[in-house]
């Protein structure tokens, strides 16, 4: 049997970013898979020691796009703890809404590309433009679509007036409408399951061995989200974390599908627990000390390490990201695959490759 | 404030992950921090039920590390970055990048299995596929 090495991005119709995958086929099964990273890599970690503590925000908001608010969400919390700041309920609870709307447009996002991947593109179309609803609340709520800047440290520097609270309800009822009307064609299509079922199945048991994170963990069964954590205003919030147990994309797809639902009960309930507290508290002093911070970003679990001496540059800052996490476990499902489910099982972790790279 | 982790040296380290394997951890990542001139930390995050169990490795800039992905395949990535960014080599790397998972992008193959047709002429000017 012929054994031949495909190479498989870093520029490839599937993949917005790049990340290469050298596959050994033999025939048309994949035998092995080697990932190769650094098409992108910017240092943003480096930058801590040259950037003081309050512009390292703008830093990590752009380790990723889609999901900069709750990278900004996870730096502010750590430096709060080592400053020992509280943050007020009104600020913590803002944050609630800007993160889940983050995740909502983030799932949106990738559901469109996920059904790209396997040709559907009228229901690509079709999730995109309910997106697009999401990103108009994120610019006219914080002048922006994708990098809101919201977060500071011990606070928000965004308020929302009522009439702006009354218009997110109800667009996010168009919204909900909108996506349950796609949720037969998502969840139970020929053409969906058919290239979705059974395909890149990883176990439970697997799943957790190998460190993968959000999705691609509860695709599997395992019931891990860091919102249990009860960061932000999650203490005050209903909230379970959605799990499906096939391990296959169509799981891993479900899971997301039915994420960006609890979406938009989040930021109902975090809408409805806004007080009149103040947005931000005063920050006095530089942080000292060493802290880690998780959060569940869209993609999953998120890990920040910062250390600090005192000064306002930061010793250390290191970024756990989701994808980075979820990269040996791809390379673990690969072998085994027929060579044309690999576009399909690659973009089933959701991969963000500038987080990846930050 | 320190965060909470348990110092091990690196004849402990491997013996110390497999037994917190055993416990039922998982990897969440490593983390690498200058400490001076001189000396480095390497932190070894684990979780189980959302709490996280930290190791604190010192070592020598530029010393050789056990590398636990042997213990827990997931590590290899992690590893092979703290290679390329702070010259901390890991022995035993079930795959290893030789320092160039980001320095520079491995060479993989130079030939696609679609080039090895090719298109030439013959005596009559027609063209046949080889």
């Amino acid at each position: 049997m012929a054994r031949t090495v495909i190479p498989f991005g870093p520029q490839h119709p599937v993949l917005p970013e790049p990340i290469h995958l050298s596959l050994v086929v033999e025939d048309e099964r994949v035998v092995e898979a080697l990932p190769t990273l650094g098409y992108v890599h910017r240092g943003l970690e480096l930058l801590a020691t040259k950037r003081d503590y309050n512009q390292m925000i703008q830093i990590v908001e752009r380790v990723c796009g889609i999901c900069s608010m709750i990278h900004s969400l996870c730096y502010c919390q750590g430096i709060e703890e080592m400053m020992k700041l509280e943050v007020p309920r009104r600020a913590r609870m803002l944050r609630v809404v800007w993160s889940e709307l983050h995740r909502l447009h983030s799932h949106l996002l990738w559901l469109g590309l996920f059904a790209d991947s396997f040709g559907f593109e009228s229901l690509f179309m079709q999730l995109w433009k309910v997106r697009e609803k999401v990103m108009d609340l994120n610019e006219a709520t914080t002048g922006n679509r994708v990098i809101v800047s919201v977060n500071v440290v011990g606070g928000v520097r965004a308020d929302l007036d009522e009439a702006q609270i009354r218009w997110i309800k109800d667009t996010l009822v168009e919204v909900e409408a909108s996506i349950r009307s796609l949720q037969s064609t998502i969840m139970h299509d020929s053409t969906v399951c058919r290239r979705t079922r059974g395909v890149g199945v990883l176990t439970k048991q697997a799943a957790y061995d190998l460190g993968a994170a959000g999705p691609m963990l509860r695709g599997s069964g395992v019931a891990q989200d860091m919102r249990q954590l009860k960061y932000a205003g999650f203490d005050e919030i209903a909230f379970e974390p959605i799990v499906e147990t096939d391990g296959d994309c169509w799981a891993r797809s479900t899971v997301r599908f039915r994420e960006a639902l609890q979406s938009i009960d989040l930021v109902r309930q975090a809408l409805d627990k806004l007080d009149g507290s103040e947005l931000a508290v005063k920050v006095k002093g530089k942080p000292e000390g060493e802290v880690i911070t998780r959060v569940e970003q869209p993609r999953g679990e998120c890990l920040y390490y910062l250390k600090g001496n005192g000064d306002k540059f930061l010793e250390r800052v290191r970024i756990r990201t989701p994808t980075f996490a979820n990269i040996p476990p791809l390379a673990a499902i690969l072998p085994g695959l027929d060579f044309a489910d690999v576009p399909v099982v690659v973009l089933s972790i959701d991969p963000c490759i500038s987080c990846t790279e930050r | 404030m320190c965060i909470e982790a348990t110092p091990v040296t690196t004849a402990q380290l491997v013996a110390e992950v497999t037994k917190i394997k055993a416990d039922g951890y998982r990897l969440v990542t490593l983390t690498s921090v200058e400490i001076d001139a001189e000396n480095m930390e390497i932190l070894y995050h684990f979780d189980k039920d959302l709490v996280l169990k930290n190791l604190r490795l010192t070592v020598k800039k530029g010393a050789s590390v056990p590398s636990i992905s042997g213990a827990l395949f997931t590590a290899f990535l992690v590893e092979n970055e703290i290679r390329d960014q702070f010259g901390i080599t890991f022995e035993g790397l079930v795959l290893d990048y030789q320092g160039k998972l980001y320095n520079e992008v491995v060479q993989t193959t130079t030939t696609s299995p679609f080039c090895r047709m090719q298109v030439k002429s013959t005596s009559t000017a027609a063209k046949e596929v080889v």
